[in-house]
């Protein structure tokens, strides 16, 4: 017999089945012995080396490993589950006891940012990536992104030099300080050639690549600065004043750089869009549910609720009777009780009373919104980006990327800091982040409540985003530890959203956010601190998935890879399924649309997801998993049309019916291959 | 780029370097719990973790020395600004402290938490700053509304907090601490707010002032401590508002 080919060896086994089970096999593929010349035995069924296991049912490590690791700049202690490092690298010289940032991604190489300027490593072997460049040029953060042959890295702090140098800007005005964007040309990445600078009023903390999909010679570039407005002497037109007294404040507003592709040098500045303006009051989704309990009480006993601040309230029965005595008014009604019919209409008329008597519009003009966005996610493909934006949380259209203009926006009383957003692939949900004390706080000790430094899971219904649930790092972490929600990526598991998470001395997180009320971890990777005795920066600046790799930017240590670990929470088959997609480039504000190219593990992956999920009969889920292991191994498609028919005509009764749909498309398409 | 199989072919190579590394490099391989559900990362030592060939003890000398030398680059008015923000912050923990017993509805008693949380973090963070750089640190004593600040040697002894913008007078506390629920709510906002503008007031000062934040931490912890209050300042204005338009 054949043996499969790829990581197979290690999915499954080959084991005796019983009888049953052969009945049912020999009967659906009878027709296949007889046609076929590589057979697989009857007597044999195709079972996972691990068994799928529910969201339901995940049983991490108990007592959490995590916990109480022991101190160290390169020997603290460490736990691991359900993931593996394969290679970790210190920072080149220069950048050892400087900040390492945010990373980008191009090919085999990986960016990262350093206080000091950048690093770049080729990850052409993941188990032992080098140093290919260390570009001292320092500014803070130096966030990286890549786009074509052009690096793109953020300056914001005061020390930043046009000519990198390393001794800073003393001087409160200087024409030697660079606050704003560096553009590098980077045609031979061993070579970087700086070939611009686009300064701006508040500098860039971060920013975000935009590429028009109908545009092939600029791409764009949005800016978020959050530290203060540099004086006018320093950087002409750069106002401090609010909007109200001088329109073009720097303040409230993002900047949108137009890159020329071929002649980068002529980047500028093209819009400053107040994308802030006129949000409405800040709605709670539920500061406390004993609140919201209370209010629904209230509405069943017939109490009338109203909308007031984007909250609802009980209306005090003061105004009720007030209220009352006009709609009684306006129907003849002068007996002094108010009829079932009153109450109807005064129900009817209430949102358009408290319009008019809150108005809101008057006092709209005056509420700016937030002063800066801390990151936006850009997502082209839908069209969409999510902005974190101070208190706020944006839901942006950028099918204009010049042009910006906001759809939504959510306040969360639990959240003190937008920090960052992530989209479900299919742009249904979208999580953002809380970075609750700037990342150099210990947010995540046993006090810390859940819900305060974490992420907020939404779905988006027509245009709209409504609270799901929160997600926070479950392992408590130590005082020396800064620990809050940070930078992350997808994992491309076809038919589930996996996130890979950094909180900083919290280590990485790994977790599954397909049902958006129950997000479940089910891998991490955690040091203990960098210094036992008081608290030092450190921690996973930023994580992404990238081609198969896990890749860690750790501020104090340095860059660290991992590959994931089988587990009943992510099999070998939807490992195997992530790894087939490829990206030729990835920056950590862009997000792409994944698009899964037809595979037997992407079969595989979804059979095992129907499994978990009991979305198909054991018995239909064994004939799969022999169906498809034969197929691939005789090259015989019949077979997988046979499967096709089958499951189609049990979609409708499975609770997983699309999926169910899904999978007998991708059998199609492999048999047609 | 197909990982698996990369991974495979280079796989017996490393298993020899494993072997050689576990001797070698046996004193440094990272220590780690021991678990049976938890995989330790031995593999982590399958590759060299070099990469500017220093030894993992000379790369940690170099950090902490890079670390200390950071250090040496601030100014008098840093010390000023994390000296006058540790009193500051102080008197924010005050006036949230009064918030339960007070009767604060379940919205200023979250804030209330969040506030004594963050700030009582930040104090941590600027005093271990003025410590890491052989300054006098603050020591905060609170006494019901009273506060204390030892450990500043005669020079400070007597320094007139109210002096500092958006500081409350001693008057507008006790006015404050005896108001109960929704003029609780109200009082406290409306303090909050300005005492809040008066840290970003500090802040803008400072990022003002010629060589002052050049120190990386210093920006840090200002940049940080605007962003945060100047959210939170829209934050407790919206309430406010939502109050008066409830009332």
């Amino acid at each position: 017999m054949k043996k499969p080919t790829t990581n197979l060896d290690s999915s499954i086994v080959m084991r005796k089945s019983n009888v049953l089970l052969i009945f049912l096999v020999s009967m659906i593929f009878g027709f296949y012995a007889c046609s076929s010349s590589t057979v697989v035995e009857d007597s044999k069924t195709v079972e996972p080396a691990i068994q799928p296991k529910a969201m339901t049912e995940v049983t991490p490590p108990t007592p959490d490993p995590r916990v109480g690791l022991g101190a160290g700049l390169f020997d603290a202690e460490e736990a691991i589950w359900n993931l593996n490092l394969i290679s970790q690298k210190r920072p080149p010289a220069d950048f050892v006891g400087v900040t390492n940032s945010d990373l980008a991604f191009k090919d085999n190489y990986v960016f990262q940012g350093n206080y000091n300027g950048v690093i770049v490593w080729d990850v052409s072997n993941p188990r032992s990536p080098e140093l290919v460049v260390d570009y001292l040029c320092p500014a803070s953060q130096s966030d990286v992104s890549v786009y074509g042959n052009l690096l793109f890295i953020s300056g914001e702090g005061f020390g930043g030099r046009i000519d990198c140098g390393t001794e800073g800007v003393e001087e409160r005005v200087s024409e030697e300080r660079l606050r704003g964007l560096r553009i590098f040309d980077i045609t031979n990445v061993e070579e970087p050639e700086y070939v611009a600078n686009v300064q701006t009023c508040r500098g860039s903390h971060t920013h975000s690549v935009l590429k028009d999909p109908n545009d092939d010679e600029n791409v764009y570039v949005y800016i978020s600065g959050s530290a203060p407005v540099r004086p006018e002497e320093e950087l002409p037109g750069c106002v401090n004043a609010l909007p109200d007294d001088d329109p073009n404040s720097a303040l409230f507003r993002i900047e949108v750089i137009k890159v020329p592709l071929d002649n980068p040098e002529k980047s500028a500045i093209v819009n400053s869009p107040r994308i802030f303006e006129d949000l409405e009051a800040a709605p709670t989704h539920g500061l406390a549910p004993a609140d919201l309990a209370e209010i629904e009480e209230a509405r069943e006993a017939g109490a009338f609720v109203v909308e007031l601040g984007g909250q609802p309230r009980v209306l005090p029965d003061r105004f009720v009777s007030q209220l009352m005595g006009n709609v009684m008014q306006q129907n003849g009604n002068e007996t002094g009780t108010p009829t079932a019919a009153d109450s109807a209409a005064l129900r009817e008329q209430l949102p358009d009373m408290i319009a008019q008597m809150f108005g809101g519009g008057d006092d709209e003009a005056d509420n700016r919104g937030p002063n800066q966005c801390h990151d936006i996610t850009l997502y082209p493909q839908i069209g969409l980006a999510g902005g974190a934006c101070e208190g706020y949380g944006l839901l942006l259209d950028i099918s204009d990327p010049a042009n910006p203009t906001r759809i939504d926006a959510v306040a969360d009383s639990n959240f003190s800091y937008w920090h960052s957003a992530t989209f479900s692939n299919d742009g249904s949900k979208v999580m953002f982040t809380d970075e609750w004390g700037g990342g150099g706080q210990p947010k995540c000790r046993e006090t810390d409540p859940m819900e305060w430094g974490a992420n907020a899971i939404f779905t988006i219904n027509n245009g709209k985003m409504d609270f799901e649930s929160y997600y926070k790092l479950p392992a408590p972490q130590s005082v020396y530890e800064n620990c809050v929600a940070h930078n992350g990526s997808l994992i491309p598991v076809p038919g589930r959203e996996i996130m890979v998470q950094s909180w900083y001395q919290g280590g990485i997180s790994i977790f599954d956010w397909t049902d958006p009320n129950n997000p479940v971890e089910i891998a991490y990777h955690d040091r203990g601190p960098v210094d036992g005795t008081q608290m030092a920066m450190g921690g996973s600046w930023s994580v992404y998935w990238y081609n198969g790799m896990i890749v860690n930017s750790e501020i104090a240590r340095g860059l660290d890879i991992f590959t994931l670990e089988p587990s009943p929470y992510l099999t070998q088959n939807e490992i195997d399924a992530a790894n087939t997609v490829s990206f030729d480039y990835l920056n950590a504000q862009g997000q792409p649309k994944i698009e899964w190219p037809t595979s037997y593990a992407l079969a595989k992956a979804y059979v095992d997801q129907l499994d978990r999920d009991n979305g198909l009969s054991d018995a239909d889920i064994a004939s799969l998993r022999t169906g498809i292991y034969s197929a691939e191994n005789s090259r015989n498609t019949r077979v997988l049309r046979e499967l096709a028919s089958n499951i189609e005509g049990k979609a409708g009764s499975s609770s997983q019916s699309e999926k169910v749909r899904t999978l007998a498309q991708t059998l199609r398409d492999l048999a047609t291959m | 780029m197909d990982l698996s199989k990369m991974i495979n072919h280079s796989f017996s190579v490393i298993t020899k370097i494993t072997v050689f590394s576990f001797l070698v490099f046996g004193s440094v391989a990272c220590k780690s719990t021991e678990s049976a559900h938890t995989n330790q990362s031995q593999t982590t030592q399958a590759a060299s973790t070099e990469t500017a060939g220093l030894s993992d003890a000379e790369m940690e000398e170099l950090f902490w020395a890079r670390q200390d030398s950071a250090r040496m680059n601030f100014t008098e008015d840093d010390v000023k600004f994390m000296t006058g923000m540790i009193a500051h912050h102080s008197q924010a923990l005050i006036m949230s402290g009064l918030a339960p017993e007070n009767g604060a509805s379940s919205q200023v008693q979250t804030l209330a938490a969040r506030i004594i949380n963050a700030q009582k973090d930040e104090i941590k963070l600027m005093q271990t700053w003025l410590r890491d750089r052989e300054q006098p640190v603050p020591e905060v004593h609170i006494d019901g509304l009273k506060m204390m600040i030892h450990g500043l040697g005669d020079h400070h002894m007597h320094m007139d907090h109210t002096n500092m913008v958006g500081m409350l007078s001693p008057e507008q506390l006790q006015e404050l601490s005896e108001a109960k629920g929704k003029e609780f709510d109200r009082l406290f906002l409306k303090y909050m707010i300005e005492h809040h503008k008066g840290a970003v007031h500090m802040v803008t000062e400072l990022f003002n002032t010629d060589g002052a934040t050049r120190d990386e931490a210093a920006f840090r912890v200002a940049s940080d401590i605007q962003v945060d209050q100047r959210t939170e300042i829209a934050r407790m204005q919206l309430m406010l508002d939502n109050m008066t338009a409830s009332n």
